[in-house]
């Protein structure tokens, strides 16, 4: 026992000579809430589990929302839009740890097992760590995939209840990342099955070595990566929850790249010449959405004019305190589809004054909702409801803001009566134009996540096309046209998508700012 | 002495019955429904919710909840995180450690400079010392935490570089954790330098958690110094002759004790209050983070564990200081 401490402490003590050489700190925001990303939801969780330690058969290009082969090889899509048969590589290894050593490599049993423990409720791994799935459920997975065969080690046939272009996206998003089920059997066998969770094993261009909860992870290069091994030897999160003291270190030396500084701070990073600053439009829209199922909101021209009362500059400059933009569509520019040839509403109180006088309002009383909590898309929704509340006013209408704590926010702000506007907004998920539009602004939705009650047909129709379709130039298409029917529609005002920016050490070569937010440090050198 | 101790241990039933109903009841009282939290703006099917109630058992009558929950407590049980999904106790033992590490550091940095802080004031009374010590402590009562912290970082670690920004210690240094204090744990390692790099780590945790409690000691030290110095027995030992350092250390200071060492027990919660706060800033791993994090997320059995846990910390530490009381002051314990 004791020799085998004494070999752990000499191996570490090597590990940390090395460590110097050509190791990556990153100072990251929080803590995961685990290691199997197919349990949580957080991107704090995805940045420290399925980035770094997983591949998924389709994989999003770090910096793109661009679908690219992973541990697929290719897929193909069956003429009816319901069959999906992917090919997968040969010769991928899993990682080792101290209780495991795979015999064999990545095949079609993998695949099986990842997701199969997520739909089947009787399989053996589905109540395993207390498993909700919470994101393969959310994106309606248990009812679209009927079946998973394996036709061969290397081929497994996905089969759909109904044809949804949008699966091809979902296949490369975190909760479908590849586990051994090699190692599953293993833990199940030695009663320890949460291990998966803990201990993770996958086929990432990092293997897990060690975590000290809310202190520090630890990862090492894997040497047998299926694509050329990552640049640094050693990956550390320094878990720094507070954005002043993730900044102090960068300044110290302690971290090479920090996520989320505090907007205060982002001019005098800018001015470092030690500091190299990324920036990027996030996935995300902040929007205020009418009831338009409530009288005067169920008027598109009514929602039109308050749309022009709104200073959305002021907003960007104030609230977002210049790391933000002015959002004209409900999908942020990133993302494919997007319909640049639209013209935002211009902002004039005088037109919108006239605009609501012609609509016969006039003494319009009505409510902001202002959310509790930061997010991106909104950091002070307080303040932009008092900016919003001061821009009705010059157009006489008389604005009083409300608020809740969040999950009654969340769930109040679903009814269908509910009184006022409600300031929300929404972080993309997949990097598909459906994950914005149907969801939010989809029939569907309304009483869930369609905050607008809004339910338009000609709108409607194109979306459920864009969803059948697998042709992505006629997809496109359709999602501009939908954006052109939103814009003269107006079911939400739409506020802004927030600047993403990333400070780093100028040591630190290759890294991207990744649109579907994740933190991506495969490619990532030091000098 | 021993049927005294028998008595304050017999108190601690009632009181541990009272902290599990309490720490029970605050987390539901609180707005907010844990599963609509969790959900976000993705929201959840009303199938999905129901689904999520039932396997989290607020399906069941609260007194019948509560009840799991009080047997679950007295069988070592405090349930699992909605969170993380792992049991409460194990991320309790994982954390509680560096908190108390650094609670100790503080509260030796508070009363090693608080008391002799106070004697010296309470010696000095009205002079200049007696003034300095004073308003140097109101102002170091009055300090925001946050604001402190952010302030030694931006000097000591900034601008001069002595101390690191934050964590436990350099990430070079990687060995396991035997006992989960730093301290102990990097001299086991036998790495070269870690012990150092772990004090250097705790230096500005420790000054900015124990400075409140610094403040209070000194404040405290001096008024029941300046009380004992005026009784009979102590103008007795003057008119005896002894030397003032055997009159204001030994006499006076053994009997002025009493109500400090009530104050350092106090202190023990204040303490766990700050390193909420200090823990933030210095990336400190220890409870006081976790726990505000699982309020924020409404992590029903990460509050109601973690408040019952602290609640028997702090009342342990209490009835160790009402034991005390017997051994400084006789009289207590024959009452």
């Amino acid at each position: 026992m004791k020799l085998k401490f004494l070999a752990a402490t000499a191996a570490i003590a090597l590990s940390s000579a090395a460590a110097q050489a050509n190791t990556l700190v990153y100072c990251s925001e929080g803590s995961p809430e685990g290691f199997d990303p197919a349990l949580f939801t957080a991107g704090t969780t995805f940045d420290a589990s399925s980035h770094p330690i997983y591949n998924r058969l389709l994989e999003f290009e770090t910096g793109t929302t661009n679908v690219i082969p992973g541990l697929a090889e290719s897929v193909e899509a069956g003429d009816n839009g319901l069959e999906y048969t992917f090919k997968l590589r040969q010769g991928v290894k899993f990682h080792s740890n101290d209780e495991f050593t795979p015999t064999r490599d990545f095949n079609a049993d993998d695949v099986i097992f990842s997701f199969m423990r997520q739909k089947d409720d009787s399989h053996p791994y589905n109540q395993v760590s207390g498993g909700t799935w919470e994101y393969f459920k959310g994106m309606g997975m248990p009812d679209l995939v009927e079946s998973i065969e394996k036709v061969d080690d290397y081929t497994v046939k996905f089969t759909l209840s109904k044809p949804e272009a949008p699966f091809v996206a979902n296949m490369a998003m975190d909760f479908a990342s590849i586990l051994s089920a090699e190692y599953a059997d293993a833990m199940m066998e030695a009663g320890t099955p949460e291990k998966l969770n803990t201990a993770p094993i996958g086929t990432g261009p990092f293997s897990f070595l060690a975590y000290q909860k809310d202190a520090v992870i630890r990862y090492a290069q894997n040497a047998d990566y299926w694509k050329d091994p990552a640049d640094v030897e050693n990956l550390i999160f320094a878990i720094t929850p507070d954005a002043s003291v993730r900044y102090q270190k960068l300044k110290a030396g302690e971290c090479h790249i920090m996520p989320y500084p505090n907007p205060a701070d982002i001019q005098a990073m800018q001015d470092d010449a030690d500091i190299n600053m990324m920036e990027q439009e996030g996935l995300n829209v902040g929007y205020l959405a009418y009831n338009t199922t409530m009288a005067p909101f169920d008027n598109p021209n009514v929602r039109k004019a308050l749309n022009m009362a709104i200073d959305k500059n002021a907003i960007i400059d104030v609230v977002f305190q210049g790391s933000g933009q002015v959002a004209k569509n409900p999908i942020p520019p990133t993302m494919w589809g997007y319909n640049d040839a639209i013209t935002d509403d211009a902002y004039d109180p005088e037109a919108a004054k006239a605009m609501l006088e012609a609509e016969g309002v006039s003494d319009l009383s009505m409510k902001v909702w202002a959310m509790p909590v930061q997010r991106p898309y909104n950091p002070n929704a307080r303040r932009m409801a008092e900016l919003i509340q001061a821009d009705f006013a010059k157009v006489g209408v008389d604005v009083e803001i409300v608020s809740y704590e969040w999950g009654e926010y969340l769930s109040r702000s679903k009814d269908l009566d509910r009184d006022g506007a409600v300031l929300l907004g929404w972080t993309g998920d997949n990097g598909d134009p459906d994950n914005f539009l149907a969801v939010l602004l989809g029939c569907d939705g309304r009483e869930a996540s369609n905050r607008a009650q809004w339910c338009h047909e000609p709108f409607e129709d194109l979306i459920l096309k864009a969803k059948q379709s697998t042709d992505q130039a006629e997809r496109t298409k359709l999602y501009e046209d939908a954006q052109v029917i939103f814009k003269e529609q107006a079911p939400w005002a739409t506020i802004a998508h927030s600047v993403v920016y990333m400070p780093m050490s100028n040591k630190v070569q290759g890294y991207k700012v990744h649109p579907l937010g994740g933190h991506i440090f495969y490619g990532v050198s030091v000098e | 002495m021993f049927g005294y101790f028998l008595t304050r241990l017999g108190m601690f039933i009632p009181t541990f019955l009272g902290v599990t109903l309490i720490s029970f009841m605050f987390i539901r009282v609180l707005p907010g429904d844990p599963i609509i939290v969790m959900a976000g703006e993705r929201g959840m099917s009303e199938e999905r919710y129901q689904e999520m109630v039932e396997k989290l058992g607020f399906d069941k009558p609260v007194l019948e909840q509560y009840w799991d929950y009080l047997v679950g407590v007295l069988h070592g049980d405090l349930g699992e995180s909605f969170v993380t999904k792992k049991p409460v106790w194990d991320e309790f033992f994982a954390l509680f450690p560096a908190t108390l590490e650094l609670s100790i550091c503080a509260m030796i940095f508070a009363v090693a400079l608080g008391l002799p802080a106070g004697v010296i004031a309470a010696v000095n009374r009205g002079k200049f010392f007696d003034r300095a010590l004073m308003s140097s402590a109101l102002i170091g009562y009055s300090m925001p935490i946050f604001w402190w912290a952010l302030l030694l970082i931006i000097v000591f670690s900034g601008n001069l570089g002595w101390t690191p920004v934050s964590g436990r210690i350099d990430l070079l240094y990687y060995f396991p954790s035997v006992t989960g204090f730093m301290l102990i744990d990097s001299l086991l390692s036998g790495q070269e330098g870690a012990f150092g790099s772990a004090v250097r780590h705790l230096i500005l945790p420790t000054i900015v958690l124990g400075t409140i409690p610094l403040a209070v000691i000194a404040r405290q030290t001096r008024s029941a110094m300046l009380e004992v110095l005026g009784e009979d027995y102590i103008r007795t030992a003057r008119a005896k002759g002894l030397a003032p350092a055997r009159i204001n250390g030994l006499h006076a200071l053994r009997n002025a004790l009493i109500p400090v060492i009530t104050v350092i027990g106090l202190s023990v919660g204040t303490l766990l209050a700050g390193a909420i706060l200090t823990e933030t800033i210095f990336s400190w791993p220890g409870i006081g983070k976790w726990m505000v994090d699982s309020i924020f997320r409404r992590d029903y059995p990460v509050v109601q564990g973690g408040l019952l846990m602290i609640a028997v910390i702090v009342m342990l530490v209490n009835l160790l200081v009402d034991v005390l009381y017997g051994v400084i002051n006789p009289k207590i314990r024959r009452r």
